[in-house]
């Protein structure tokens, strides 16, 4: 390789490497606003907004989704599997929404500490299969599905 | 200071040279055409009617045959074109240089593709269209800098002068490839995790990923005819008043 590409290989090489290094910084600076929801632990640690919307993200906890009123309102527990909060929400669910599922909601906390959602979202998981393999899963694992 | 061995160096040298490539790439042209319909065929027919339906999405999650391919080529577009960019800066291969510019518009075809059904397939399964979570608007940025790379190209009239500005920008922009990648795990976002490329095991049924990767693999076909059919015009357009140029007009026009 003649010195002079040889310099041209070595500065584009640096300056891809100095790129990445200055931006791995800023999004590391940034990370806190890069995420799209807050968990249910960042919640009950307070670290979430307290008059303010934000979004919360979660797994709707089983047996938990509720019909207190007559109208749409429903209510129902989330968890990141260490701590749970409770969503009230009134409108009409995603077709994905149910119990299990992880959904991400935007609202905000009420005086209650009970999360007022004005949107819902399902947040799908990055599993296919059919149902006849979801149907035999279950019934071999019962312990690993049932969460 | 030499790594690359005499056979593979002439290889490149008799590729690179402009006649001999415009020739190749048009013979090689219906060849993969064909290859192309044929694993086409075969991806859609398998992937809209002989693969099962999802067991929580029902038949919508077929969107994925389209989406997922695109997304994947949108990223694999762009480090060719990056790639093609540096070993032109570096070593002033004008073929490399029409490799880069030509892969641009295919590269920001296949990111909107992703972005659209994308959007598509968001609104019946998450209940939006849009949001702004780091994997969208990292990939949203992608078709900013394939545009940015386009725009760039026809902004600068002499074109070896405009191909080095294009390659800068495109390896500036090679530090968003690994951020779209990851975002989906290193920040919340309401998109999901990889199904295929992570290093555990893929988390869909075989019977759906077989028409997944034919599909991946079409595309693939896809994007080398229609960047060879580019750079074919490109390199004409570039060589107009060179003797090899004329001379195949003088010959297609008798």
């Amino acid at each position: 390789m003649n010195p002079a590409r040889r310099q041209r290989l070595i500065l584009i090489i640096v300056m891809v490497t100095g790129i990445a290094i200055a931006v791995a910084f800023a999004l590391k600076s940034f990370n806190e606003n890069l995420m799209y929801f807050f968990s249910t632990s960042d919640v009950v640690a307070g670290k979430a907004p307290k008059a303010a919307l934000f979004r919360l993200g979660g797994m709707v906890v089983k047996g938990t989704v509720q019909h207190p009123g007559k109208g749409l309102m429903v209510q129902f527990k989330l968890t990141d599997f260490s701590k749970e909060v409770t969503v009230e929400y009134t409108g009409i669910l995603p077709d994905l929404f149910r119990e299990g599922q992880g959904i991400v909601a935007n609202g905000a906390l009420d005086a209650r500490g009970v999360f007022v959602a004005e949107e819902v979202l399902a947040k799908h998981d990055e599993n296919y299969m059919p149902p006849e393999v979801k149907a035999s899963l279950k019934k071999n694992m019962p312990t690993e599905t049932a969460q | 200071m030499k790594f690359i061995p005499d056979p593979i160096g002439k290889f490149f040298h008799r590729m690179a040279s402009p006649p001999h490539f415009y020739a190749l790439a048009g013979q090689m042209i219906p060849w993969l055409t064909g290859i192309f319909l044929v694993l086409l065929g075969y991806g859609l027919f398998a992937g809209l009617y002989l693969a099962p339906t999802d067991y929580q999405q029902g038949d919508s999650y077929r969107i994925i045959y389209i989406h997922v391919p695109s997304a994947w080529m949108s990223l694999f577009i762009y480090i060719v074109m990056a790639l093609a960019g540096a070993i032109g800066l570096i070593w002033r291969i004008k073929l490399a240089e029409i490799m880069a510019i030509s892969s641009a518009s295919v590269g920001a075809s296949f990111t909107f593709i992703a972005l659209v059904t994308g959007s598509l397939w968001g609104k019946p399964m998450w209940g939006t269209w849009w949001v702004w979570d780091a994997r969208l608007t990292s990939e949203l940025i992608l078709l900013f800098l394939y545009l940015g790379v386009m725009g760039l190209y026809n902004a600068i009239d002499d074109k070896r002068t405009a191909s080095k500005a294009v390659a800068i920008l495109a390896l500036v922009g090679v530090v968003n490839i690994p951020i779209i990648h990851y975002s989906v795990e290193w920040w919340n976002t309401l998109h999901q995790g990889p199904t295929v490329t992570k290093m555990d095991k893929p988390s869909i049924h075989i019977s759906m990923l077989i028409p997944l990767l034919t599909m991946a693999v079409a595309f693939k076909f896809y994007y080398v005819i229609a960047v060879l059919q580019r750079a074919r015009l490109e390199l004409l357009q570039r060589e107009r008043t060179s003797a090899w140029v004329k001379k195949l007009v003088m010959e297609q026009s008798k």
